[in-house]
């Protein structure tokens, strides 16, 4: 329907050529899928990587030519959409493959090509030596081809089919190395719980239809806000539905038990699915139906409270992990939610904000660990590492960049400007409060500590492994640029120059901030830096100067135990394997046979019964016979006697 | 007279093929591979003609036969074909097409022989879709069953014998309750009109009391969720999906669960809406029964083909539920889901196939890690492994999706239940590939992969299923009409299925 409208009133012909090519971003990338699916192992693995990085650099290409373009005249309302062709019409249901391009969907995309590109570009050399080099480049296509599809999706059933092919890739990506089956149970599992999410979700979609007419996200919208006051039924069931899904994806709590084990696949995964894109997914789901949380306040809170509670569950498990991939990983799971807490208080923009500057820093960081893992054979443990400040200099410089901003250090890095906003909205804002500020606060301590431990045990004290393989250009490339965009990508957003939230403000409606916050930005600001400071200063006495003190902690009983507590994720896994798992499999086993079954089984083990029991009265012996009828005579005479 | 065609072209098809089989196991195979042929030709070409594939016109019946049998007893010989059927038959001959070439070198004994059954089973499923008259229609489902027992029986696995008696006491016994409930519609009909006919179109709207409604609205019903099949009726499908060749299993869950499906959208519910419209509440409690309890039982097993097997249970669930939530939604999405179930099961059984042809065995325990010899084998077993568990952009998910939206209108709990099966679904379908594609390599050093002709089979298979998932307007708008005069048929006397959207259009409240 938007279609017909810009093309009517597009100031510039030209503009409207350029809105049609939206439909190639997404193309590209499943055009490469297919050629490297079709033809499979018998492709060249130059060519593989060739076409696997080229489809992604092209749909970057295209989405670089369409955002210049929305940016520097931008269509009517800021937004333009394309439809391909009606998928299902029957009746009122009508969703169609249609994309949808506003400031929100096009940060999305410039993030998912972008980083995209980078990261296949380091795959190619990361993966150089693997088999199946055509298959994952086929996988990582598939993957980009999706996450633009949800992005994009102008309608909640195309946003479902990016959505789940997300989780289809991730899943094939988790069990790359299908040979092991540990691979195969964290891709199982990753699927698994992330499917729970999306029934819940797709069950929201079918409420939202049956009451709205409609599945068309827009109209959604639209339609919500003049049917249901604020705190209805329906708005809160649909909020609450959709966030079902949102935590699944997002791996926040309760469902984020998969998304450690999901680092079982190959680096470049974790960094683009598991870091970068896919699990943001949630976080772009509530930003883009941010009318329904609004007009269901419970369901919003819900998110602040899971956001502020998972960033410090993820942050204190982080602390403890020995595998550099699971420290990254639950550091992820922490930032994360430090998104949702920003979409629980209305700070819509600060929530898209940080997912940017996450990508940058987060896809750093794996990259980087990916070129530590590779330059130690395959070396995970973190406590293994050490002194490899020398041997892979620019490894180092990046990683500590990467570092840096994920533990916000002040003024210089992205991460503090885009957390700093969100410490700012989660106490100034209409529905902030104290405690969620200071949630942020200690999960910003705790972030600094986990990830200057790392720093300090990968790159510094004593070299304890021999650095066999040294990164190529093919791999420094990518992480000096992500190290480049995860220092200026903070500067789009300064204080008082808030750039990001102008351009994404005709998407996301802007916070509610109340002016007597308890104190202002400009001291909340000083207390942030402050507090990641000495993050940073813990972490160095605790595991550069006297890393004793902790040996003595953890081997005290209590702290061992608290230690094994944190370590395994808050022993949600051993609750959902004694609750849902076990009890399944039993059931599943145990009645392998059906006993449904049985009782058929048993009717025909009676007829069986009686055809033996009957056939032997047919004896043959004359004596029985006349027996049997004496005895029969007997027995009617007596009833019709007796009766 | 192309409807006699359709039915008698695998017909002749049969019995040519086990005439020139003496010493001779290639003119079979490719005699019935010729007459498929034709016969899909043949449908094809109908479809093209179709005013309504491209949404045109909203006409039901499209070829219409109606030949003088036993005019006595009011039996004719009567066949119609409208969108539904067309859809069916289509798919008969698609399936039947691929189930010859699946198991060209499979059977190697009595080959003449086996075509022939297959064959005629083929043709009564085909008389089964397109007849009007019910004592006809009673021939047609006795004419499939019959060579259908004998596939298993004799060309089957370890326990073929019991497994096809089982087959056979479930299906005749049911059979026997519909022909008592048709004779029983014969009688009450004419008691109210004086008209003794077994003709479908005057039998519809035939007044009846409440009880005798329902009595043989049960007599119809449990003939065709035997066959459907909803628990606790399922027992003899694993037996005989597993026992079966790969041929009779493609059959089986391809198409002859189907005929239990078309015979509740076609019978049981327009002809009896009263007695429907009251049984609704058990029928959609034996479809989310049926989703939920097949889905568990096809993650205990052990056995690969066994496991297939019990996920037709779970998903024709989904077809219950669309039907018996009789809106114009879940009824497409009951058409799709059908149609969608066919090929991807049937994929599914022609790579279990495939495997026990190479490896000798069904039991996932001794499977693993085959991704590495054979992976265009796990290439197109994970598709259809995750078309089984519902993804988007292929086809059975466009059906689920629409049973749910449908369902939902009549029963928000059933829907919600209904699609935890989607959890399940997975569990399962992950399960399987595990098992037999990924993992270590154990046992079997090198497998072969799928070779030209099974590769062939297997592109227009995914061919058909991404098509259904990404665009299933035609299939949509060719079942339409005829979904909307059944509709038409059983609502005219009822408010059974009254689609009725809160908000209908969105689009009055904008304009005030």
């Amino acid at each position: 329907m938007f279609s017909k409208h810009w093309m009517l009133i597009a100031p510039a012909r030209c503009g409207a050529e350029m809105m049609e090519l939206l439909w190639l971003i997404p193309a590209f990338p499943l055009a490469g899928f297919l050629a490297l699916a079709v033809t499979g192992a018998r492709m060249p693995k130059r060519l593989a990587a060739i076409i696997g990085t080229g489809s992604v650099g092209a749909s970057a290409v295209v989405a670089l030519f369409i955002g210049m373009h929305f940016i520097s005249s931008p269509p009517q309302g800021h937004l333009s959409s394309q439809t391909l062709w009606t998928w299902i019409e029957i009746g009122e249901f009508r969703p169609s493959i249609t994309f949808y391009l506003d400031p929100l969907s096009l940060v999305m995309t410039f993030v998912v090509t972008f980083v995209g590109f980078l990261i296949h570009l380091y795959s190619t050399e990361f993966m150089a030596e693997e088999e199946g080099y055509s298959r994952f480049f086929a996988y990582m296509n598939l993957f980009v081809c999706s996450m633009l599809i949800l992005v994009l999706a102008d309608n909640l059933l195309l946003l479902y089919l990016g959505w789940e092919g997300v989780g289809l890739c991730s899943y094939l990506l988790i069990g790359f190395w299908y040979k092991d089956h540990a691979n195969g149970r964290a891709a199982m599992k990753a699927f698994i719980v992330t499917r729970v999410g999306d029934t819940s979700m797709a069950i929201g979609f079918i409420l939202l239809y049956f009451n709205l007419g409609t599945l068309n996200i827009q109209e959604i919208m639209q339609r919500a806000s003049q049917a249901w006051p604020v705190g209805s039924t329906f708005a809160v069931a649909a909020a609450a539905l959709l966030l079902g899904g949102a935590l699944g994806k997002s791996a926040q709590l309760p469902l984020q038990t998969w998304l450690p084990d999901a680092m079982a696949g190959p680096t470049p995964v974790s960094a683009l699915i598991h870091a970068a894109t896919m699990v943001t997914a949630g976080v772009y789901l509530i930003a883009r139906t941010n009318v329904l949380f609004t007009l269901a306040p419970v369901v919003q809170e819900a998110v602040a409270v899971i956001g502020a509670l998972t960033l410090l569950i993820a942050g204190f498990s982080a602390l403890t992990q020995h595998d550099i991939k699971r420290v990254l990983a639950y550091s992820t799971i922490s930032q994360i939610g430090y998104m949702f807490l920003a979409l629980g208080v209305g700070a819509w923009s600060a929530a898209l904000f940080h997912f940017m500057t996450h990508a940058f820093f987060k896809a750093l960081l794996f990259l980087g660990a990916g070129a530590v893992i590779l330059a130690l054979d395959y070396e995970h443990n973190m406590f293994r590492m050490g002194g490899l400040r020398k041997e892979l200099p620019l490894t180092f410089w990046t990683f500590l960049i990467g570092s840096a901003s994920l533990s916000a250090l002040p003024l210089v890095t992205a991460g503090f400007y885009s957390k700093d906003l969100i410490l700012w909205y989660s106490l100034s804002s209409e529905d902030g409060s104290p405690w969620f500020w200071a949630a942020g606060m200690a999960g910003a301590l705790l972030t600094s500590i986990y990830t200057f431990r790392m720093v300090f045990l990968i790159f510094f004290g004593a070299a304890k492994g021999r650095v066999s393989r040294k990164p190529g250009m093919t791999m420094k490339f990518p992480l000096l640029i992500l190290a480049v965009l995860s220092i200026i990508g903070g500067f789009v957003e300064l204080p008082r120059i808030p750039i990001f939230s102008e351009f994404v403000k005709t998407a996301l409606p802007s916070a509610k901030t109340l002016h007597e916050g308890l104190l202002g930005e400009g001291m909340q600001q000083v207390i942030a830096s402050g507090v990641s400071l000495i993050g940073v200063s813990i972490a160095y006495l605790l595991f550069l100067r006297a890393p004793l003190n902790v040996e003595r902690f953890t081997s005290h009983p209590a702290g061992k135990a608290l230690h094994r507590f944190w370590f395994s994720g808050w022993g949600f896994d051993w609750l959902y394997n004694k609750v849902f798992v076990g009890p399944f499999i039993w059931i599943a086993r145990t009645n392998k046979d059906d006993f449904i079954d049985l009782i058929y089984g048993g009717m025909a083990w009676y007829g069986r019964f009686f055809h033996v029991a009957l056939s032997l009265t047919q004896s043959g012996k004359v004596r029985w016979y006349a027996m049997g009828i004496t005895i029969g005579a007997v027995i009617t005479i007596g009833i019709t006697v007796f009766l | 007279m192309i409807l006699i065609w359709l039915i008698l072209i695998p017909l002749m098809g049969g019995l040519l093929a086990w005439l020139f089989s003496r010493g001779n196991d290639r003119l079979p195979r490719w005699i019935s591979l010729i007459a498929l042929i034709i016969d899909f030709i043949l449908v094809l070409l109908l479809w093209m003609q179709y005013p309504e594939r491209a949404g045109l016109t909203n006409r039901s019946w499209l070829v219409d036969i109606n030949l003088e049998w036993i005019p006595r007893l009011g039996i004719s010989f009567h066949l119609a074909l409208d969108g539904l059927s067309l859809l069916l038959v289509m798919l008969t001959s698609f399936l039947g097409i691929m189930s010859v070439a699946a198991s060209w070198t499979e059977i190697k004994e009595r080959v003449g022989f086996f075509h022939f059954n297959l064959m005629w089973s083929l043709a009564g499923i085909t008389g089964v879709f397109l007849s009007l008259d019910l004592f006809l229609f009673y021939f047609f489902w006795e004419l499939m069953l019959v060579p259908m027992y004998f596939l298993i029986a004799l060309w089957g696995h370890e326990n073929r014998i019991s497994a096809a008696v089982k087959f056979f006491l479930f299906t005749q016994l049911s059979g026997l309750l519909m022909l008592a409930a048709i004779l029983g519609l014969y009688f009450v009909h004419a008691r109210g009109t004086g008209i003794y006919t077994f003709d479908y179109t005057q039998l519809l709207g035939t007044t009846m009391g409440s009880t005798e409604g329902m009595l043989l609205m049960l007599g119809f019903l449990i003939a065709f969720v035997v066959k459907l099949p909803a628990v606790p009726f399922h027992t003899w499908l694993p037996d005989a999906h597993t026992e079966a060749p790969t041929a009779g299993s493609i059959i089986l869950a391809g198409l002859l669960l189907k005929t239990g499906a078309y015979g509740l959208l076609r019978f049981a519910v327009p002809l009896f809406p009263h007695a429907a419209l009251d049984f609704t509440p058990v029928a959609m409690a034996l479809a989310v029964i049926g989703i939920l309890y097949g889905a568990v039982l096809a993650f205990g097993q052990t056995d690969l083909k066994r496991l297939v097997a019990y996920t037709s249970v779970s998903h024709m669930g989904f077809v219950l539920l669309g039907i018996f939530a009789w809106n114009e939604l879940a009824l497409q999405g009951a058409v799709i889901q059908i149609i969608c179930h066919g090929i991807s099961t049937g994929a599914l059984f022609i790579i279990v196939g495939a495997l026990q042809e190479r490896i000798h065995t069904r039991d996932m325990e001794r499977m693993g890690g085959l991704w590495t010899s054979a992976p265009r084998m796990g290439g197109v077993g994970l598709l259809f492994g995750l078309a089984s568990l519902g993804l988007p952009g292929l086809g059975n998910f466009v059906g689920e999706f629409l049973v749910l939206i449908g369902a939902y209108t009549v029963s928000i709990p059933m829907t919600a239940i209904a699609a935890t099966g989607l959890v399940f679904a997975t569990v399962y379908s992950l399960w399987m590939i595990q098992r037999t594609f990924f993992g270590p390599r154990e046992v079997y050093l090198k497998v072969p992969d799928l070779n030209m002709r099974e590769m062939t089979v297997m592109a227009f298979m995914v061919a058909v299923i991404v098509w259904i998932g990404l665009y299933p307007q035609p299939v949509i708008n060719t079942a339409k009409g005829a979904l909307n005069a059944l509709q038409k048929n059983a609502g005219a006397m009822t408010s059974f299925g009254k689609i009725s959207y809160p908000v209908s259009t969105g689009a009055d409240r904008d304009t005030k």
